[in-house]
């Protein structure tokens, strides 16, 4: 590098992802501080506050709901999927970076995952936890879930297995569980360093049994490696299963505006871009309210960025082909639709989906917006409001006006509707903040690794 | 004992027996008392399974073998055992309806009019058809409101009253012989071979299945012209 020519243009030197500077102490003593000895902060209790406050709001919709039943909501028949679906779909997608970032990025060796790994699989995991309760409430009479699994029931009979509602199960619950495992066994060196810088009793008894008798003997650490391996491929296949599964829940429809082939893998990347999306969203405040620049760096942020603009761009091509295919079918009920996203009474949403999920983003091809945090962060927020827009218009406008203009009907959310959306963010919001509070938000002993590489590779 | 450890946790954490680096946070015994845990939760998770799946199969919840008292101290052994009386002496509608149907309170008195007409436990009997106001029964055979069974279809099928009741004939009061679970219904819907009888056989509470019930289910299910497994077991056979 030393003796680059002055002719070609200067190569823009990546930022790295570990801030120079750093030692295994430096490093353990800045993120186990976020637990241990830093106090809460004003500005934390009043997040968390703003958060349990929307928990009750769900609590409170939920028991009206269960005494009530969904009448309550704005669905009705021709539209009987509304918000439950659809923030389904989009929760679920959210959970998708976290198991791309753990499982996919790990395989592949991209270091840049180490310091944004930790926190967005607790946020994968708090995405399915958000998502799982809308299949289960959506069913109407939630105390018989359980039907939905296949166990020797008194009813001699088992469930489906030819309705995506089961498949959701199993998709789903498969994902949470995976995505737990590798969360807590990732955590456990980790787990280990809080049990010994505990300074509370009470923190060292938590702690230790969590650790589950970690020493960090050199067993431990093969043991620990090949577990984590053999679960980052475990995990691998998911990251395409769960939301693959999800779009046959509409796909298997004949519903105009389901019945696509494209919707996998549409989906999947509609999925990861949400994901990245909703990781900015927390990273970056994150870095900012902890002090934690050194570890997240613009590096991250800027790859985060890449990869979001990479699968915006996959979704785009997906909204082309179903107009493509919405004319060039030949179907007078797909060449409606398209007609309809465009001009007919949701209009409005199909126009800001496009503005929100592919014109804005198209901002991310440049460097400069790429690094600037403000703007990424306000980026990261239309995109996921842009992917609930997604849901939104998949579920309603496909369902609002489908085959005979005699079953056409409108749908609207009623104060219910909003008030269980409102509620699962709120849900999310409490985790987060609990988990930022509780573990450490960035792998210790994955930076600890970080540090010796960097150390090596020393210019 | 390792439970001493949950009773006295001074034993797990000692703060006396510390020292400033190299403290035990547990006692040597915790790995034997985290192994327990992990033994104990799954057992009694598959513990808890087991018996909530016993207790719905069980009479407890199904009522089934358990005898019930009625208004009238009524003996169907009495009457459709000792004396012999047809099930349809009482039971009118069995062939042509969906519900087989209670007697009024004439048919009792067709005969206790001149039989019993004094006997002491047949006032509630007499009382009722002074008044005109129906004796209170209690129904022992409970289907839920959304399974529309109809005892016409099974009658003319082939299936005996005996198959799903039991030995009539021998209860003094009456219990439910059956679990009447929908598993139950739906072992005969999937193979209901082994229980169709002659049309003669439908009454007698006391037809055994012959040697070569095989044979003869086969013939009448081909007789009674029985729709396919498939139809049988669709859900709306029996739901709506």
């Amino acid at each position: 590098m030393s003796s680059t020519p002055k002719n070609p243009p200067p190569l823009r030197r990546l930022a790295p992802v570990l801030e120079p500077g750093h030692t295994y102490a430096s490093v353990t003593d800045k993120i186990s501080a976020i637990v241990l000895t830093r106090p809460a902060g004003i500005a934390w209790f009043l997040g968390i506050s703003l958060g349990f406050g929307l928990v009750m709001i769900l609590g409170m919709a939920l028991a009206y709901l269960i005494a009530k039943g969904t009448g309550i909501w704005g669905i009705n028949i021709p539209v009987g999927w509304g918000f439950a679906i659809v923030n389904f779909v989009w929760w679920i997608g959210i959970g998708h970076a976290g198991t791309l970032i753990s499982a996919i990025l790990l395989l592949l060796n991209q270091k840049w995952r180490t310091s944004i790994n930790r926190f967005a699989e607790a946020m994968t995991l708090f995405a399915v936890a958000c998502a799982g309760i809308f299949p289960l409430i959506h069913t109407g009479r939630p105390w018989y879930a359980f039907w939905m699994f296949p166990y020797p029931s008194a009813m001699g009979i088992w469930p489906q297995f030819r309705s995506p509602l089961i498949w959701d199960v199993f998709a789903v619950s498969t994902y949470g569980t995976v995505s737990l495992l590798f969360w807590f066994v990732g955590l456990l060196p980790d787990l280990a360093t809080l049990r010994d810088r505990s300074k509370s009793r009470a923190g060292q008894m938590i702690y230790g049994i969590l650790a589950m008798g970690w020493r960090g003997s050199a067993r431990h650490w093969h043991r620990y490696q090949s577990a984590y391996l053999l679960l980052a491929g475990l995990a691998t296949p998911l990251v395409v299963s769960v939301h693959t599964v999800v779009s046959f829940d509409f796909a298997v429809a004949i519903v105009p505006g389901w019945h696509t082939t494209i919707f996998p893998p549409y989906f999947v990347a509609g999925a990861i871009y949400s994901g990245f999306a909703m990781v900015l969203t927390i990273a970056i405040p994150l870095r900012k309210f902890y002090g934690l620049e050194d570890f997240i760096t613009m590096r991250h942020l800027e790859n985060m960025a890449k990869v979001m603009l990479a699968t915006g761009l996959v979704v785009a091509y997906g909204y082309m082909m179903e107009f493509f295919m919405g004319f060039y079918g030949g179907n007078k009920y797909d060449t409606f639709l398209a007609w309809n996203r465009l001009h007919g009474p949701y209009a409005p949403f199909y126009w800001s989906l496009i503005l929100c999920n592919i014109v804005i983003p198209q901002l991310l091809w440049f460097h400069r917006i790429r690094t600037n945090v403000v703007v990424l962060f306000l980026l990261s927020l239309v995109v996921n409001v842009g992917m609930w827009l997604e849901r939104f218009v998949i579920v309603v406008l496909s369902l609002h006006r489908d085959y005979m203009p005699s079953a056409w009907g409108r749908y609207s959310p009623t104060v219910w509707d909003w008030a269980t959306y409102a509620g699962t963010i709120g849900l999310f919001v409490t985790l987060i903040f609990l988990f930022v509070r509780a573990l450490p938000v960035i792998s210790i002993a994955e930076m600890r690794e970080l540090v010796a590489h960097t150390s090596e590779e020393k210019p | 004992m390792w439970w001493s450890l949950v009773l006295r946790p001074q034993l797990v954490c000692s703060p006396h027996k510390r020292n400033a680096n190299m403290a035990q946070i547990f006692h040597r015994s915790s790995n034997f008392v985290a192994r327990a845990t992990l033994v104990l939760a799954l057992s009694a998770g598959g513990l808890a399974l087991a018996v909530i799946g016993g207790l719905a199969r069980s009479p407890y919840l199904t009522n089934q073998n358990v005898a019930r008292q009625q208004p009238v101290q009524f003996s169907h052994k009495h009457h459709a055992g000792d004396v012999g009386i047809d099930c349809r002496y009482c039971h009118t509608s069995v062939e042509s309806s969906a519900v087989a149907g209670l007697p009024p309170t004439k048919t009792c008195m067709n005969c206790h009019s001149v039989l019993f007409s004094n006997a002491g436990y047949l006032e509630p009997v007499r009382e009722s058809f002074r008044t005109g106001q129906s004796i209170a029964w209690v129904k022992v055979h409970r289907l839920p409101d959304f399974v529309y069974f109809n005892h016409s279809i099974h009658i003319n099928k082939g299936v005996g009253c005996a198959s799903c009741h039991g030995p009539v004939n021998q209860m003094p009061l009456l219990w439910q012989a059956s679990p009447l679970l929908m598993s139950w219904c739906l072992d005969c819907h999937r193979n209901p071979e082994p229980n169709l009888r002659p049309k003669s056989e439908i009454f007698n509470m006391d037809w055994k299945a012959p040697a070569n019930q095989a044979e003869l289910g086969k013939k009448l299910a081909a007789e009674y012209k029985l729709r396919t497994t498939a139809e049988l077991i669709s859900c709306s056979t029996c739901h709506r």
